[in-house]
C-alpha cells in the first residue's frame, strides 16, 4: 500500500473510533455511571496518558538532550508558578534556544 | 421572538468559546510543529485535526501514523486514550434539552472535548443545541487553523526554531498535568508512577521492542486501575453531601 494511502486510513480509523466513543452515549444511553471505580479510572487516565506521552519523550524533543533537559526543567517549574499553557510553553521554547546558542 | 432568543443562546455559546479558542490554537500549533518534524504531509495533519478534535489522542496517533503503524495499535490506543469522553458524553446526555434531536445527537458529539464538555457543564439548568454549537465552533476553527500555522511554521522555520518549538506541546502537557497534582495526591501519584512506567517501557531492553502507541495503553490502563483503587474520587453526590 502506498504511504500516503495508508496515513489516510489509519487518519479515518482514528477518527473514526474518536467519534464513536463520544457518539454512542449521548445518541445512545440516558444513564450514569454508578460505580465510584469505574468513576475514578476514568477520572484518571487522562493525567495518565499525559504524563507517559511527555516522560521520557520530552528528552528527545529538541535533537539535543541537554536543552531538552533545561527546557523540561522550565516547564516543571513554570507550571508550579499556575502560569497559562501557552506561557510555559513559551518559556520551555525560549530556555531550549537560549541555551541552544550557550552549549 | 422565539428565533432572537435562540441567536441570543448561539452567540452565548460563541462568547463562552472564545477562550478555549485561543487556548486550543496554542496547543494545535504545537502539535503541527511536531507533525512537520514526523514529516507527516501538510494534508494529513490538517485532517486528524479536522477529525479528531484531542490533542493526547492525535499526538499518540501522530506517532503510530508517522512509523505507518497497524490498524489494531491505533483502534486500541484511540479508545484507551479517549475514554474519558465516553463518561463525558454520558454526563452531558442528563444535561441537553429537547432542542437535541437524535440527528442533533450525531452532529453533536464530534465537538466533546475535555474544555467544551467543562464550560457546557457549568452551566445552570439545560443546554440548547444552539448554545452547545456555538460553544463548539471557535474551538474547531481554533484548532483547525492553529494546526494548519503549525504544520507551515514547522516545514518553513530555520532548524534551530523548530527544535526549540519541539519542546512546546511536552511543555503544555506539563502545565496541564502538574497545577492538580500538587492538589490531589491520586493525581500526583498518577503522573509519577505514568512517567516511571513509561520511560521504564522505553529504556529497559525487554519492553523497548514495544511500540510507543502499546506503552502508552499499557502504561494508562495499569496506572489508572491501581491509582483509582488507592485514591478512589469523591463522587458527584457525596460532593454534594459534603
Amino acid at each position: 500500500m502506498p504511504r500516503e494511502i495508508k496515513m489516510l486510513l489509519l487518519v479515518l480509523a482514528m477518527a473514526l473510533v474518536t467519534y464513536v466513543i463520544r457518539m454512542l452515549p449521548l445518541v445512545f444511553f440516558r444513564k450514569k455511571i454508578k460505580s465510584r471505580y469505574v468513576q475514578s479510572v476514568l477520572y484518571y487516565v487522562p493525567y495518565a496518558v499525559l504524563s507517559a506521552m511527555t516522560f521520557p519523550f520530552i528528552f528527545y524533543s529538541t535533537g539535543n538532550l541537554y536543552t531538552a533537559l533545561i527546557g523540561t526543567a522550565v516547564a516543571l517549574i513554570a507550571s508550579l508558578t499556575k502560569s497559562s499553557l501557552i506561557v510555559v510553553a513559551v518559556l520551555a521554547c525560549l530556555a531550549v534556544l537560549i541555551s541552544g546558542f550557550i552549549l | 421572538m422565539e428565533k432572537s432568543v435562540s441567536l441570543f443562546k448561539f452567540n452565548n455559546g460563541v462568547k463562552d468559546g472564545l477562550p478555549i479558542g485561543l487556548g486550543y490554537l496554542s496547543v494545535s500549533f504545537a502539535f503541527g510543529v511536531k507533525a512537520s518534524i514526523l514529516q507527516i504531509p501538510l494534508i494529513i495533519t490538517l485532517l486528524i485535526s479536522m477529525t479528531n478534535l484531542t490533542s493526547a489522542g492525535q499526538l499518540a496517533g501522530l506517532e503510530i501514523i508517522a512509523t505507518l503503524g497497524t490498524f489494531a495499535e491505533i483502534i486500541l490506543t484511540q479508545i484507551i486514550i479517549n475514554s474519558r469522553y465516553f463518561l463525558m458524553s454520558l454526563t452531558l446526555s442528563q444535561k441537553t434539552d429537547d432542542s437535541f434531536s437524535l440527528k442533533k445527537r450525531f452532529i453533536c458529539s464530534a465537538f466533546i472535548t475535555d474544555e467544551i464538555f467543562a464550560v457546557a457543564l457549568s452551566k445552570p439548568g439545560k443546554i440548547s443545541v444552539k448554545y452547545f454549537l456555538g460553544l463548539a465552533l471557535l474551538p474547531y476553527i481554533g484548532w483547525a487553523s492553529g494546526t494548519l500555522l503549525g504544520a507551515v511554521a514547522g516545514s518553513l522555520l530555520p532548524e534551530f526554531i523548530v527544535n526549540a518549538l519541539g519542546v512546546a506541546l511536552y511543555a503544555m502537557f506539563i502545565a496541564i498535568i502538574v497545577p492538580p497534582a500538587t492538589k490531589e495526591r491520586g493525581v500526583l501519584f498518577a503522573v509519577v508512577l505514568s512517567a516511571g512506567i513509561s520511560c521504564a517501557l522505553y529504556f529497559v531492553p525487554v519492553f523497548s521492542a514495544l511500540s510507543s502507541g502499546f506503552a502508552i495503553i499499557i502504561t494508562a490502563l495499569v496506572v489508572s486501575l491501581i491509582t483509582a483503587l488507592i485514591f478512589p474520587i469523591k463522587t458527584e453526590e457525596e460532593v454534594l453531601d459534603a
